[in-house]
């Protein structure tokens, strides 16, 4: 009899891929400006490092939060028993408002239909939980968030469909990608229950189109078990136009006359915007009184801290502070993106033009001696072990061209992003160099790169291929 | 209806959650009608919760002395961003080794834990979910003396698919959970073609109030290592041993002394709500001797992170040795001081209990008041305790207790005040129910009141939290 259970002894929680190496490969020779000068640079984690001292500025003039008091009186006692499911109902309004205020007061939210979870990771599990059975199946649209094979599936048993963008149209969703995969679920005798996007994507960087969204929801009026679930993480990080246009606001024009407001669901989380991962503070949103009650009900097993949830119910209650810190954050991810941008020009790299996120959707085809994922696999461990710089494969990403890698510019300082782009620009001279006098050799290009280790292990490069 | 249940999965629309049980009436008649000392003396007492709120000064003055321990203090801001920026699955290493100090501290440092075998979870409800997803497959099953909390079937079944077997204890041999009992269950589900992956047990027990002794625990080490299933000791009650009983005996140390035994099998789950008296910390601990478990458990915390802000403020308090020790010795002191003083106050009216070394309750009898040995008038008589005696206890049966009469009473979420008035009540009752001349046949020196439920105490309704708590209020 097998010890431990199925879940716990297979792979699906994706944790051996790529994405998740190269944390590996940084927590070992991680780089460090005084100690590490050599060390690989961190571009693979979507953090939002650009905005503290707003936050510490905040608490330093309010130091009641700091110990535990309300109006001079101390509040500890009641945030410590405090463990209702429920949630603190002056957190969730002031969250509420928050992503309001986000959305530039276009679409408001009920706090009664929030629940809130131990970040997007668990809601966006719950909401599986809740939506879907065992073997059932969402459609996503790649390249998306390789956690998402994690969060999705794992423990669900739930299956995900990819719907193929490509880099023809910019990678937006397209009829044609999403009809494609709904057939492909149903070949593989899997029920689709609905439909997830990341809006910013991830890791596009980009806000769906009005366009697109419109396509989806009019996908899910027709079928009418199916959901819409849209993970809008990054919607506080949009700099630049078009603006963010959220799935709620769409509904909102529609004036859901199709009746599909109790299949669209939001997921949110302060990780990204606010740049607080650690806290752990994610929140489903959805006007379908079953699903709430229901992940209500499974918020059990990932609550909020009550003295997490207390402190951001004054901090995000705080509309001057809010607003302040909105437009400044944005102001400073879209110096930040620039910065990078313009350092990956000089190197001769390109990327897919992006107005969200923590990072960029980079174009190194260019850079690949093969249209391969093979190539892309090779060109990744060049840029993790010789250049230093631990970036995301779009493969991880479930990306279906190769060549594309995500590279994030928010979780470092100027310099470090300096360093790192002028780092970009020397391999890429010398690797022209490189190239240039094999050819000339006539020396096989693939000799030149033998000597590379490869660490992944002969399952995940398998897996690699079959992406 | 029948659409719903397509729209949503199994899971969402079954009523696995167990929170729809007639137990609620309880938690309902606390809600719509909440004791308070001067704007509502009429109203329900709540002894249907498990909490501990005796001890939060102890804390409080920590708290005051320590305020780097805050990331939100002059002294502490400076470690703001790298503390709200820490999402490491592994947790805090300062925050794993404060809880592997304490909770050797709470074995009165007869144990070591190694702080990398700590995984962290949302409380104890998402720790044992996730020892359930990682040591069983849906249609396996764990078997589960009774009786237990009854939020147990949520936390190790709804989501899971896993299945409890009941290993049904009784008073006769004041519940004790016997090799024969084990046997005869293990045996049945075989034969009934069920794969058994394990045995829990809570250790303090919940409702019972009491701690295994150490040859129980052995025998128990023995049965699964025999059998070569898993173990899985929930020791959420740990540190509420009495400080006049014998020291509390953990698994961990029980296998220190049984070098046979395959540690692979071998699971605390632990928790700082009913210790520390912080549910709403949610500070869930998973500890597993089995490498493969702590490797995918690991993983799996990533579904129920503590608070890094949380996480930080402990690091330092669990650390400190001095805190910590007087915290312990004071806290068992103050826990045994009510528990004598609430079971003098029953006595006085022959309301008898099960006796206790640990908890915050007391698992009680009310036979004698039954008017016939059945569930049924269990339960009416816990109707009559709410509705008119207006006390919200726990009937025995939602702990799926095999003999009627039975209810669990929590003493340790109130003040010295209403406890005295909750003792009044009592007496006024049994002293009305002991006159009437039918229903009663002889007074029984050792009844017992117990009156919580802790399916209720925990999230699925926190009655003190949405009516009561001044932080609902306030807003």
């Amino acid at each position: 009899m097998r010890l431990l259970s199925t879940k716990a002894t297979c792979n699906s929680h994706g944790q051996d891929s790529s994405y998740f190496l190269g944390w590996q490969e940084y927590e070992k020779n991680p780089y460090d400006e005084i100690h590490n000068p050599k060390g690989i640079i961190q571009m693979g984690l979507a953090e939002n490092q650009l905005s503290f001292d707003l936050l510490e500025s905040w608490l330093a003039k309010n130091p009641d939060v700091a110990g535990f008091k309300r109006d001079g009186k101390s509040i500890f006692r009641e945030l410590a028993l405090f463990q209702d499911y429920h949630g603190l109902p002056s957190f969730k309004k002031a969250l509420v408002d928050f992503m309001a205020e986000i959305r530039g007061n276009k679409v408001t939210f009920d706090p009664d239909h929030i629940v809130l979870t131990a970040g997007a990771t668990s809601a966006n599990e719950t909401l599986m939980f809740c939506l879907a059975d065992q073997g059932e199946a969402f459609l996503l649209p790649t390249p998306y968030y390789p956690g998402f094979d994690r969060d999705l599936k794992w423990r669900t048993g739930a299956e995900i469909v990819p719907i193929q963008c490509t880099s023809s149209n910019n990678f937006q969703i397209t009829e044609t990608a999403l009809k494609q995969a709904y057939e492909e679920a149903r070949k593989r005798n899997l029920r689709v229950k609905g439909v997830l996007v990341t809006n910013p994507s991830n890791p596009l960087g980009t806000t769906m189109s009005r366009s697109e969204l419109n396509l989806l929801v009019d996908f899910i009026k027709e079928k009418t078990d199916m959901h819409l679930i849209s993970d809008e993480i990054y919607s506080g990080t949009v700099f630049s136009s078009p603006g963010f246009v959220s799935v709620m606001e769409i509904l909102k024009e529609r004036n859901d006359t199709d009746g599909i407001g109790n299949r669209v669901h939001v997921v949110y989380s302060l990780s990204k915007d606010l740049g607080l991962p650690g806290f752990r503070v994610g929140a489903i949103y959805s006007e379908n009184d079953t699903v709430v009650a229901a992940a209500t009900k499974m918020s059990s097993f990932g609550l909020v801290s009550s003295q997490t949830q207390y402190l951001l119910s004054a901090m995000l209650g705080d509309k001057k502070f809010t607003r302040n810190y909105i437009v400044e954050n944005q102001k400073r991810l879209k110096r930040r993106q620039r910065m990078m941008v313009s350092g990956l020009q000089k190197a001769g790299i390109s990327c897919l033009e992006s107005n969200a996120g923590l990072f960029c959707w980079v174009d190194m085809r260019h850079l690949l001696h093969s249209n391969t994922f093979e190539a892309e696999m090779e060109l990744w461990k060049k840029i993790v072990y010789q250049v230093g710089l631990n970036i995301s494969p779009g493969s991880s990403c479930h990306c279906t061209e190769p060549g594309w890698f995500r590279v994030c510019f928010a979780n470092m300082s100027e310099e470090t992003l300096t360093l790192a782009m002028k780092r970009l620009k020397n391999f890429v001279v010398e690797s022209t160099c490189t190239q240039r006098s094999a050819l000339f050799n006539g020396t096989s290009k693939r000799k030149s790169l033998t000597k590379w280790v490869f660490r992944l292990s002969s399952r995940d490069h398998r897996e690699q291929e079959e992406r | 209806m029948d659409f719903s249940q397509q729209l949503l999965s199994k899971i969402a629309t079954s009523d696995k959650h167990g929170e729809n049980s007639p137990y609620f009436d309880g938690w309902k008649a606390y809600e719509r009608n909440p004791f308070h000392p001067t704007k509502n003396p009429q109203g329900v007492i709540q002894m249907g919760l498990a909490e501990n709120q005796l001890s939060f000064d102890l804390i409080e003055e920590w708290i005051l002395s320590n305020p780097e321990a805050s990331i939100c203090t002059p002294e502490g801001v400076h470690q703001f961003r790298n503390v709200a920026n820490f999402q490491d699955y592994h947790g805090l290493q300062e925050f794993r080794n404060g809880i592997a100090n304490w909770m050797s501290k709470v074995r009165g440092g007869r144990v070591r834990f190694d702080p990398d075998r700590i995984l962290m979870s949302g409380g104890a409800t998402g720790a044992n979910e996730l020892i359930m997803f990682c040591l069983a497959d849906p249609g396996d099953a764990f078997m589960i003396p009774t009786p237990f909390y009854p939020a147990f079937v949520r936390d190790l079944c709804w989501r899971t698919g896993v299945q409890l077997i009941p290993v049904h204890c009784h008073s006769s041999n004041n519940f004790k959970i016997t090799r024969e009992a084990l046997e005869e269950a293990y045996k049945k589900a075989k034969e009934d073609n069920i794969n058994v992956k394990g045995l829990i047990i809570t250790n303090p027990s919940n409702p019972l109030g009491t701690t295994l002794d150490k040859d129980t625990l052995k025998s128990l080490v023995s049965f699964i290592n025999e059998k070569n299933i898993h173990f899985v000791c929930d020791e959420i009650y740990a540190a509420t041993v009495f400080s006049s009983s014998p020291s509390y005996v953990s698994v961990a140390e029980v296998i220190q002394e049984m070098e046979h035994c395959n540690r692979d099998l071998i699971h605390v789950i632990y928790s700082l709500s009913k210790d520390m008296g912080f549910p709403g910390f949610r500070v869930g601990i998973v500890y597993s001797f089995n490498d493969e478990v702590v490797s995918c458990g690991r993983k799996m915390s990533s579904f129920g992170l503590i608070s890094s802000q949380t996480q930080h403020m402990l690091a330092s308090m669990l650390s400190d040795e001095k805190f910590v020790t007087k915290f312990l010795s004071e806290n068992s002191r103050r826990l045994e001081e009510r528990h004598d003083k609430f079971m003098k106050g029953l006595e006085e009216v022959n309301i008898t209990r099960f006796p206790s070394n640990a908890g915050i309750f007391c698992w009680m009898n009310l036979k004698s008041l039954l008017k016939e040995p059945t569930f049924e008038a269990e339960l009416k008589l816990w109707r009559v305790i709410i509705n008119e005696v207006k006390l919200n206890v726990s009937p025995g049966s939602s702990f799926d207790c095999s003999e009627p009469g039975w209810f669990r009473v929590c003493f340790a979420n109130m003040d010295d005040e209403t406890m005295d008035i909750a003792l009044n009540r009592i007496r006024a009752f049994v002293g009305k129910e002991t006159k009437k001349p039918v229903g009663l046949k002889r007074w029984q020196p050792n009844l017992r009141l117990s009156f919580s439920s802790r399916r209720f105490d925990e999230s699925v309704m926190s009655p003190h939290s949405p009516i009561a708590s001044p932080l609902v209020q306030a807003t």
